[in-house]
C-alpha cells in the first residue's frame, strides 16, 4: 500500500502545485472556482480517455506518439502561462497603483478564464492518466486488496492536494504589492520547467538532438524522487540529469516571456493588450 | 492533431537514421533481460515489449527517460549516446520486481 501512496502522491503533487499557483495568480477572475472545477472535470475525463488509448497513442508516429502527445500538450500549457503573464504585466502599473482597477480589468476579460481552464485541465490530464493506469494495473494484478488500493490512493491524493492548497493559501498571504511579482515569477518558472519537459520528450523521441547528455548529474545530491526533488521539479522544473537541449528550451522560454513582460509594461496605455 | 502527427512522421522519416535495435521484454513485472549491454557513444533504439496484461512505466533517472507502456503493448525509446557505465532503470508501477540495468561498453 505504501507504494501506492507514494506514486499517487507524486502524480497528484505535480498537478496540485500547478493548480495552486494559477489559482492564486487568478484570484480576481470572476467565477474562477467554476473554471477551475471545469478544468478538473475535463482533465479527469481526459485522463481516462488517454489512459484507455495508451497503446493507440504510443503507436502513432512510428512508436513515439506518446512523446509527441506529451510535448504538444506541454507546449499548449506553456503558451497559456506565457499569455497570462504578459497580460498581467501589461496591467502591472495599474496593479501597483490601484488594485481595484486591475480587478475590474480582469473582471471584464474572458481570456484569463480560458487560461485557467486549459492549464488546470492539462495538469490533471498529464498526471491523472498515469495515475489511472497505475491504479488499474494494481487493481487487476490483485497483489493487494481493493480496500488497501483505495485507501492508499486516497491518502496519496489528500497528501498531494494538501501541498497544493498550502501553496495557494501561502501565496494569498503575500502582501498585495509583492503578490504580482511573486505569482508572475512562479508562473514564469512553471512555464520554463514545462518547456524543459517538452524538450525531454522530443529528445526521447529522437526528433531533436540532446546536445549534451547529461548536462549535469545531481542524482546523488538531490534525487528527483526525494521530497525536495519532487517539490523543486514541480515548482521550477528541477531535473537531476537534464540534457543540454532542456536547458536551451528552459532559458529560451524564460527569457522570451520575461522580455515580453518587460517590454509590454513600458508601453503607453493605448498600446496595451486589449481586454477581450 | 492527426495532421500534425502525420507531418512530424514524414519529417522524422526523412531524417531517420537506422539505429541498432535492442529488445527488452516485461514478463511478470520483471525485465527480461534485466541487464542489457549496448555500445557506448552510440544512440540505440530500445524496444520494450510488455507481455503482461497490466500497464508499466519504463523509467530511468540516469537515462533521463520515462515512458508508459500499455498492457500487451510495445514502446520505442531512443537511448544514448552514453558514456561507458551502468544505467539502472525500473518499472515505476511495479518497482519491487521490475528492475534492470543498461550497461554501456
Amino acid at each position: 500500500m505504501f507504494g501506492t501512496v507514494i506514486i499517487v502522491f507524486r502524480e497528484v503533487l505535480e498537478a496540485a502545485i500547478i493548480i495552486g499557483i494559477v489559482a492564486a495568480a487568478t484570484r480576481d477572475v470572476p467565477g474562477r472556482s467554476r473554471w477551475i472545477g471545469a478544468g478538473l472535470l475535463l482533465g479527469l475525463i481526459g485522463s481516462a480517455l488517454v489512459a484507455g488509448s495508451t497503446s493507440q497513442i504510443s503507436e502513432l508516429a512510428d512508436g513515439v506518439g506518446q512523446e509527441l502527445f506529451n510535448a504538444l500538450i506541454l507546449g499548449i500549457a506553456v503558451l497559456m502561462l506565457a499569455w497570462h503573464n504578459i497580460w498581467m504585466a501589461s496591467h502591472g502599473r495599474e496593479l501597483a497603483t490601484n488594485a481595484r482597477n486591475v480587478g475590474n480589468a480582469i473582471r471584464n476579460g474572458t481570456s484569463e478564464a480560458s487560461v485557467l481552464l486549459a492549464v488546470v485541465g492539462i495538469a490533471v490530464l498529464r498526471e491523472g492518466s498515469e495515475t489511472v493506469l497505475f491504479l488499474y494495473g494494481i487493481a487487476t494484478s490483485d497483489q493487494i486488496g481493493v480496500s488497501a488500493l483505495l485507501l492508499g490512493g486516497m491518502i496519496g491524493i489528500v497528501a498531494g492536494v494538501s501541498v497544493g492548497y498550502a501553496l495557494y493559501k501561502g501565496l494569498l498571504r503575500v502582501p498585495m504589492h509583492l503578490f504580482f511579482t511573486a505569482t508572475s515569477l512562479l508562473v514564469l518558472l512553471l512555464a520554463a520547467g514545462m518547456a524543459s519537459q517538452a524538450a525531454r520528450y522530443l529528445v526521447q523521441a529522437d526528433l531533436i538532438p540532446a546536445l549534451i547528455s547529461p548536462l549535469w548529474n545531481t542524482s546523488a545530491i538531490l534525487p528527483e524522487k526525494s521530497i525536495t526533488g519532487m517539490l523543486l521539479h514541480g515548482l521550477i522544473g528541477y531535473d537531476a540529469s537534464p540534457s543540454g537541449m532542456q536547458l536551451v528550451f528552459y532559458m529560451v522560454t524564460l527569457v522570451s516571456i520575461a522580455s515580453a513582460m518587460k517590454w509590454i509594461s513600458y508601453q503607453p496605455t493605448e498600446n496595451k493588450l486589449e481586454t477581450v | 492533431m492527426k495532421h500534425i502527427f502525420t507531418l512530424i512522421l514524414l519529417l522524422s522519416s526523412l531524417t531517420a537514421v537506422a539505429y541498432e535495435e535492442y529488445n527488452i521484454q516485461i514478463i511478470n513485472h520483471r525485465f527480461e533481460p534485466a541487464e542489457l549491454t549496448i555500445p557506448a557513444g552510440k544512440k540505440v533504439k530500445l524496444i520494450v515489449e510488455n507481455k503482461d496484461s497490466t500497464p508499466e512505466e519504463f523509467e530511468s533517472h540516469e537515462l533521463n527517460r520515462e515512458k508508459v507502456i500499455a498492457g500487451n503493448g510495445k514502446a520505442t525509446i531512443y537511448i544514448g549516446p552514453l558514456s561507458p557505465g551502468k544505467y539502472p532503470f525500473f518499472g515505476e508501477f511495479n518497482e519491487a520486481t521490475a528492475q534492470g540495468n543498461i550497461v554501456a561498453k
